[in-house]
């Protein structure tokens, strides 16, 4: 068998596929019944608050991790099953510490792309040029730079280089922009797109921020505490998203909020208004797609127990108050 | 799918052989390793000139010639026990084997590449004993057999200890362990016969250095080094070449049951979370 090229009959167009996957440690499920999938050309993010188990699901797609339970698929292999030509078309996007640091540029580059020469094939040459490749990242004058003279954003650069190096089929980055300053942060997102736009490439991409997921993705995973709470397009979020509305009003001296679950808040403000000629400083406030995710990490980031905070409960209690007041 | 399987180890093999060159090559460019690969012959050599004058108790024999063979030994089994178990312990911490398991072989580039650069940079501090080997030159007996032994002693070095302590460095739980490694080789450098003729030692200390690798190294080259009639202060009386072999044997054999197991343990184990969790350590701690 030689190594697959990009199939193009429409048929096989699905490159990940992951249904049911858990992972348990111990007594503690980090995921508990994931089940997504990924087209092939697909920017996916991955989106969740730390410690949503986004890490567990990209390591057990790159084949690093053995899943507890679930059918996992990456290019109609199962990764922990994946040979070595299955891994020649999976690229691995780490984030570089202190490794290689005395080597240069391109000798590391070359060295990692002479693993991909044995599985090039007529109508998928790999692995890329590696001075291609050098100038595609921008380090073209850096070529020779010894790793450890970079700064963060150059190597991360070279992190993607080397990730992309065998010119993969599917490539995984776990929150690569962390730690980037917001110039090259932005930089990376169009590398991102250069990657997915000419070559095609399937892309997963982890984070914890929603303005990264929605610049890079296509599409967004949302992952709360081993569960997938949303998944679509970022319009499709926003949508499924902006259903609850509070509306806020004052009236005889008393501040009174009541949330709209679904739909028009439009009818309650007229009723609210027809009811009572008094009300004053009336909000009528949408949520979005950014209040909820941002609701969603900071009850992560308070944890389980003190889910439940003073100020919190005192206001729902008012909330419930006016509600019910207004029938 | 075999053709191709071969072809692609086999190109990783190559791959390999030019990691190990290049990593020789960053080892051999390196200031420190540099300062630290010429001082420790010539604190050697300041060794051997202090002990000018002392004679191998019983005989004529000046014991800084006799040191000297025993110091080839000691370099052999220094390279091959700490070099490698120090690397894998930090290269598993930086994610440099997380890089090798994410490139199709690169696990057999990484290994292959280990193994020729500590083949390398430990024949390098072998060939640099030159230097303390001048002060007691005339005392050695150097003929064609001396370099045929040396060479055969040097394989076997390698080969006994390189899969050992690959052993040891995936059991580490981090790099900075391989410093209690450096310290318990130390301790077995005392009963190795290195410094002292083991023969003057008590006989249970005997047994523990004729158990390590480090007194059978020392043998072999001073086997090779030595004129014949030295045989006569070692124990039995005799170079006992037959039995170097053995026990460098079995320890080389335990070895490379060993490695491959760990090894591959370890490098299941490894995620880029477990690196996150060793950055962040070594971040906040310093080690």
């Amino acid at each position: 068998m030689s190594p697959q090229a990009r199939p193009a009959s429409p048929g096989n167009t699905i490159a990940l596929a992951v249904r049911d996957l858990r992972m348990r440690y111990g007594t503690r499920d980090v995921l508990s019944g994931v089940t997504f999938s990924a087209q092939r050309g697909e920017v996916l993010g991955l989106l969740g608050p730390n410690g949503a188990g986004k890490t567990t699901t990209i390591e057990i797609l790159e084949g690093f991790r053995m899943p507890s339970a679930g059918e996992v698929s990456v290019l109609g292999v199962d990764p922990a099953r994946g040979d070595e030509a299955w891994r020649s078309r999976i690229g691995v996007v780490l984030q570089s510490w202190r490794d290689h640091g005395q080597w240069r540029v391109r000798e590391l580059l070359d060295y990692l792309a002479r693993f991909y020469v044995p599985f090039s094939a007529p109508e998928m040459p790999r692995p890329w040029g590696v001075d291609e490749l050098i100038e595609v990242i921008g380090l073209s004058e850096l070529a020779n730079a010894k790793l450890m003279t970079l700064s963060g954003g150059q190597r991360r650069r070279l992190d993607v280089a080397i990730g992309i190096v065998g010119r993969p089929e599917v490539v995984f980055l776990d929150e690569p922009t962390a730690g980037f300053d917001p110039h090259t942060r932005r930089e990376f997102h169009e590398l991102v797109h250069q990657l997915s736009d000419l070559e095609n490439t399937t892309i997963l991409i982890t984070t914890h921020d929603l303005d990264e997921a929605e610049k890079v993705a296509d599409r967004i995973i949302v992952l709360d505490e081993g569960r997938i709470v949303a998944d679509g397009t970022v319009e499709q979020l926003a949508r499924q998203f902006a259903g609850a509305t509070e509306v806020r009003w004052t009236l005889g001296g008393r501040r009174h909020v009541h949330a709209v679950r679904s739909g028009d808040p439009t009818g309650f403000v007229r009723d609210l208004l027809a009811k009572d000629e008094d009300v004053t400083d009336l909000e009528v406030r949408r949520a979005s797609l950014e209040d909820t995710y941002m609701a969603l990490v900071q009850r992560a980031e308070a944890g389980p127990s003190r889910f439940a905070r003073q100020p919190d409960t005192e206001q729902r209690k008012g909330t419930g108050d006016a509600s019910e007041a207004q029938g | 799918m075999t053709t191709n399987a071969f072809v692609a180890r086999r190109e990783a093999v190559l791959a390999g052989f030019s990691r190990g060159w290049i990593e020789t090559r960053h080892m051999l460019t390196d200031t420190a390793s540099v300062i630290w690969y010429v001082a420790v012959p010539v604190i050697f050599a300041i060794v051997l000139l202090v002990m000018r004058g002392n004679t191998v108790p019983g005989t004529e024999f000046a014991l800084g010639a006799m040191v000297l063979p025993s110091l080839v030994g000691m370099s052999i089994a220094f390279g091959g026990l700490l070099g490698p178990a120090g690397t894998i312990a930090a290269d598993r911490e930086d994610g440099t084997l997380l890089r090798a398991k994410a490139t199709p072989n690169g696990m057999v580039g990484y290994l292959v590449g280990k193994i020729v650069m500590f083949a390398l940079t430990t024949l390098v501090s072998v060939v640099l004993l030159v230097i303390p080997a001048l002060t007691v030159a005339d005392e050695l007996q150097l003929d064609p057999s001396t370099w045929l032994l040396l060479a055969l002693v040097f394989i076997v070095g390698m080969v006994s200890t390189v899969p050992i302590s690959v052993v040891l460095g995936s059991l580490m739980k981090s790099a900075a362990q391989t410093g209690l490694l450096f310290l318990a080789s130390m301790l077995l450098i005392v009963p190795s016969g290195i410094f002292y003729p083991i023969t003057a030692m008590p006989m249970w200390l005997q047994f523990v250095g004729q158990s390590f690798p480090f007194y059978w190294l020392g043998l072999g080259a001073r086997s090779a080094m030595l004129p014949e009639a030295m045989a006569a202060v070692e124990i039995g009386g005799s170079w006992r070449t037959f039995e170097m072999f053995v026990v460098l044997g079995v320890w080389a054999v335990i070895g490379m049951a060993l490695a491959p197991m760990v090894l591959r343990r370890m490098a299941r184990r490894q995620s880029g979370a477990a690196v996150e969790a060793a950055r962040e350590r070594v971040m906040s701690k310093g080690y």
